[in-house]
């Protein structure tokens, strides 16, 4: 019987049937790993390595910063000297290098929507996320890899058909116009680039589905031995909330978009009321709907979006100081306990955004409630990292800068929150500029100075090599300065009640003409010096990839796993070559009695013996 | 034994379950997929709600307008496959894959008798000229069952490719390929559940 003679493998005796299946087997194996390693698409194109999806995230999503903004460069100009004509708006519409009211609207809704879904949360989730996540709980990957490519190549879609619509549809009505809230009935009647905007919405929802699913399976299922709930860094816990945002809050603005797609392609009436007239006349369609539907399930979705857009911003901003100032951070419980509590409480304020269309006194009296009481664990977190700068001795590198301006620029647009989320309060300052300072307070200065921040930190783990420290400063000082030129005056703006969303910045209103056009020029002005700072920042970045200061694994002598357990950059497939064992929390800094100032989080307890180092070999209990 | 020759480390828990948590990643994975499923038809349910009550005129009686008996087959045709796909995943557990090849194929036809049904029930309602823009309540009506349908039509992609290309992953990762139709089957579960709640609310409330 052939079937029954045995082979020696190696030291041990085998049937040869089951010999050839083993071999049969790890060629298979060898075949598909080959595959994963060698081919360019696979590598750089459609990489499963959630480092480099990392990388792809980072580097789209900056470059959807740098559009967005420049969107906004074109709005400020008309809003600085209205009517004048410019050189940028003339390349960029062919017109006559005046604003036209409409495409003023287009910027208005592709700023918006960019910067929110294109930029900063595939910047704070996308990239950070992706390829700090798995380095600091000490696993190989994602979960699932393949679901993590899939995200990204929905999501790069999505930002694709956002800009098509911009380019492509100038003669057709141009891109969407309705604001980033897209509210009916306007969004429902409005030209074709609404309907783009809708599909570019539900592929960046789909992506978003696909990254939060992989991100909380990742931290639960994946965290090495030793690395227990407490034990993780806090920037871990930041982007384990965020994912459950992302996951709850997204399908009801999938469902929202349905809707609203339906109604422009199905002819439905979901948003529409019965007798509305358009230009004049009565709109031939079944009526009955409700505009106020599409606001609250946008808002259910668009609130927690605010908390994705600042949690991740706080986890960075803990990390570096954590870092920078040498000492554990002050309240760490407290810190993942109030993350937690906002994450649930941000899914019972939305209508705090609609106070003023008439849902009712008694769901105003609800939402405000709830509205003050989410401000505390806000207030809880930044106090916590306040008082880790008591007493440290503070390293003022630049990313501990960027970090330390997160904390006055965010606690300002928060503070400035709390008369907008009171009822009577909202009513004089509600859509005034005045709404525009206070969340561009807590995104730009506040958000993308976190997103600077990590970008500064984590570079040398990325590349090997440390951003250049003077471009840096320099980077870091005329942005802060120009940033609080621009939002600043907002506050008076809005509270001389000056409305946003004016094509003219508000001259055309006896009221507004005066604060409007006494500090409009002024900010237009820091306007065009941001975009000017970011050049520092833009030279710093290619050339430090190529020609960076080379550091070793670990250059802020820091204490989680990404630092101590890999190199710089870390390795491809698989990030280490041991398992690391998690002995202690990620900040003990500075303790007593310790020849350095900092202890790895792979150290273990004096006194106890160091686990034998593992085989690089699956971890299956 | 690849991941020594090719120095990299393997994902862990892909199969078997993490002992602290009882979970291998993919039953993890799906039921989070599922409760942000649980949102987006939440959401479309409250849409159905807010709009029916304030609805100024009197609300089309699902009964009269929709076809209940087709509906109703339908339902039974769903509480079947799932029914039949806990016999596949029970028989793969028994070691028999053949017979739990059949009950996939058993749910597979399933699907493709609900969505006749479906397309016929639809035929009916157009041939009434009752289309989405006809009022309110076909409008949610077609875009809560198309929704539905959307989902029934993945689900039998995913059966589909079990019964071909997929099937031979159970010659050499058997415990894997069991999990995959576990994670199907749940998957599965919630798209007839979500049924169990559109039949009584569309067509007899």
């Amino acid at each position: 019987m052939a079937q029954k003679r045995q082979v020696r493998v190696g030291s041990q005796w085998m049937y040869a049937r089951d010999a050839e299946k083993a071999l049969s087997e790890a060629l298979r194996v060898m075949k598909e790993e080959e595959g994963h390693h060698e081919s360019f698409i696979t590598k750089y194109v459609f990489s499963q390595d959630h480092k480099w999806i990392g990388v792809q995230y980072g580097v789209t999503a900056l470059c959807f910063l740098l559009f967005g903004f420049f969107l906004m460069i074109m709005m400020r100009l008309q809003l600085g000297w209205p009517g004048e004509p410019f050189w940028v708006i003339k390349m960029f519409f062919h017109g006559d290098g005046k604003l036209l009211p409409e495409q003023y609207n287009q910027l208005g809704a592709m700023h918006g929507t960019i910067m929110v879904f294109l930029a900063i949360v595939p910047l704070a989730v996308g990239a950070f996320g992706n390829y700090v996540v798995p380095l600091q709980i000490g696993a190989p990957d994602m979960a699932f890899p393949k679901l993590n490519m899939a995200s990204y190549w929905c999501y790069l879609p999505g930002g694709l058909v956002m800009l098509a619509s911009m380019f492509l549809l100038q003669t057709k009505g141009g891109a969407a116009q309705s604001g980033w809230t897209s509210y009916p009935p306007l969004s429902d009647i409005a030209s074709q680039g609404q309907t783009w905007w809708l599909v570019g919405m539900i592929f960046l929802i789909t992506s978003s589905l696909l990254g939060s699913v992989n991100f909380i399976v990742t931290i639960i299922q994946l965290r090495a031995k030793g690395m227990t709930w407490d034990r993780l860094p806090f920037f871990v816990w930041a982007q384990f909330v965020t994912s459950f945002l992302l996951l709850l809050a997204f399908p009801p603005l999938e469902a929202a978009g349905v809707l609203q797609l339906m109604d422009r392609v199905a002819g439905t009436s979901f948003f529409l009321p019965s007798g509305l007239v358009v230009s004049g006349e009565v709109l031939k369609n079944a009526g009955g709907g409700n505009p106020l539907l599409w606001q609250h399930l946008f808002w259910f979705l668009a609130h927690p979006e605010v908390y994705v857009l600042i949690l991740p911003a706080m986890g960075i901003v803990a990390e570096i100081i954590a870092n920078n100032t040498r000492k554990s951070l002050w309240g760490y419980r407290s810190m993942v306990g109030a993350s937690i509590f906002l994450g649930f409480m941000s899914f019972i304020v939305w209508a705090h955004h609609m106070f003023m269309t008439g849902m009712g006194q008694a769901l105003s009296a609800f939402f405000q409630t709830t509205t003050m009481i989410i401000s505390i664990p806000s207030v809880i977190i930044l106090s916590a990292l306040f008082i880790t700068l008591w007493g440290g001795s503070i390293r003022f590198n630049v990313p501990m800068l960027f970090a330390l301006a997160f904390l006055p620029m965010f606690g300002i647009g928060g503070l400035t929150g709390l008369p907008l989320g009171l009822a009577t309060t909202d009513i004089h300052l509600h859509d005034t500029y005045y709404v525009i300072g206070h969340f561009h307070y807590v995104v730009a200065p506040g958000t993308i100075f976190a997103m600077f921040a990590g970008i500064y930190y984590w570079f040398p783990k990325v590349t090997g090599r440390m951003l250049n420290e003077k471009l840096g400063k320099l980077h870091f000082w005329s942005s802060f300065v120009f940033i609080n030129g621009i939002f600043m005056p907002m506050f008076y703006q809005g509270l001389a009640g000056v409305s946003r969303r004016l094509y003219d910045g508000g001259i055309q209103y006896a009221h507004a003409k005066e604060a409007a056009s006494a500090t409009n020029p002024f900010m237009s002005a820091c306007a065009v010096g941001l975009f000017l700072s970011q050049l520092p920042f833009i030279y710093n970045f290619f050339t430090s990839i190529k020609w960076g200061e080379r550091v070793g694994a670990n250059p802020w002598q820091a204490n989680t796993l990404e630092w101590v357990a890999t190199t710089s950059p870390p390795l491809g497939h698989g990030n280490f070559t041991t398992v690391p064992v998690v002995y202690r929390g990620p900040y003990d800094y500075s303790l007593p009695g310790s020849a350095d100032d900092y202890l790895p989080q792979t150290t273990p307890e004096p006194g106890t013996v160091a686990a034998p180092v593992i085989a690089p070999a699956p971890v299956v209990a | 034994m690849s991941a020594e020759a090719h120095g990299h480390m393997e994902i862990p828990f892909t199969v078997h379950a993490r002992p602290d948590t009882g979970l291998y990643n993919g039953k993890l994975g799906v039921w989070l997929f599922l409760a942000s499923e649980v949102m987006l038809f939440g959401a479309l349910f409250s849409s159905l709600i807010l709009i029916r009550t304030g609805s100024t005129t009197p609300w089309p009686e699902g009964w009269k307008e929709l076809h209940v008996y087709p509906a109703m087959i339908n339902t039974f045709v769903l509480i079947a496959s799932s029914v039949f796909v806990i016999m596949a995943w029970a028989n793969l557990r028994l070691r028999k894959p053949k017979v739990a090849r059949m009950w996939i194929a058993a749910t597979l036809l399933c699907g493709f008798a609900f969505m006749g049904i479906k397309g016929y029930e639809y035929s009916l309602s157009f041939a009434h000229h009752h289309f989405p823009k006809t009022n309110n309540f076909f409008a949610i009506y077609f875009t809560m069952t198309g929704l539905h349908g959307l989902h029934v039509l993945g689900g039998m992609v995913v059966f589909a490719y079990f019964l071909t290309k997929g099937w031979s992953m159970h010659e050499h990762e058997y415990q894997r390929f069991t999990n995959r139709i576990e994670i199907v089957g749940l998957y599965w579960h919630f798209v007839d559940l979500v049924w169990i709640f559109l039949f009584p609310t569309l067509y007899l409330l």
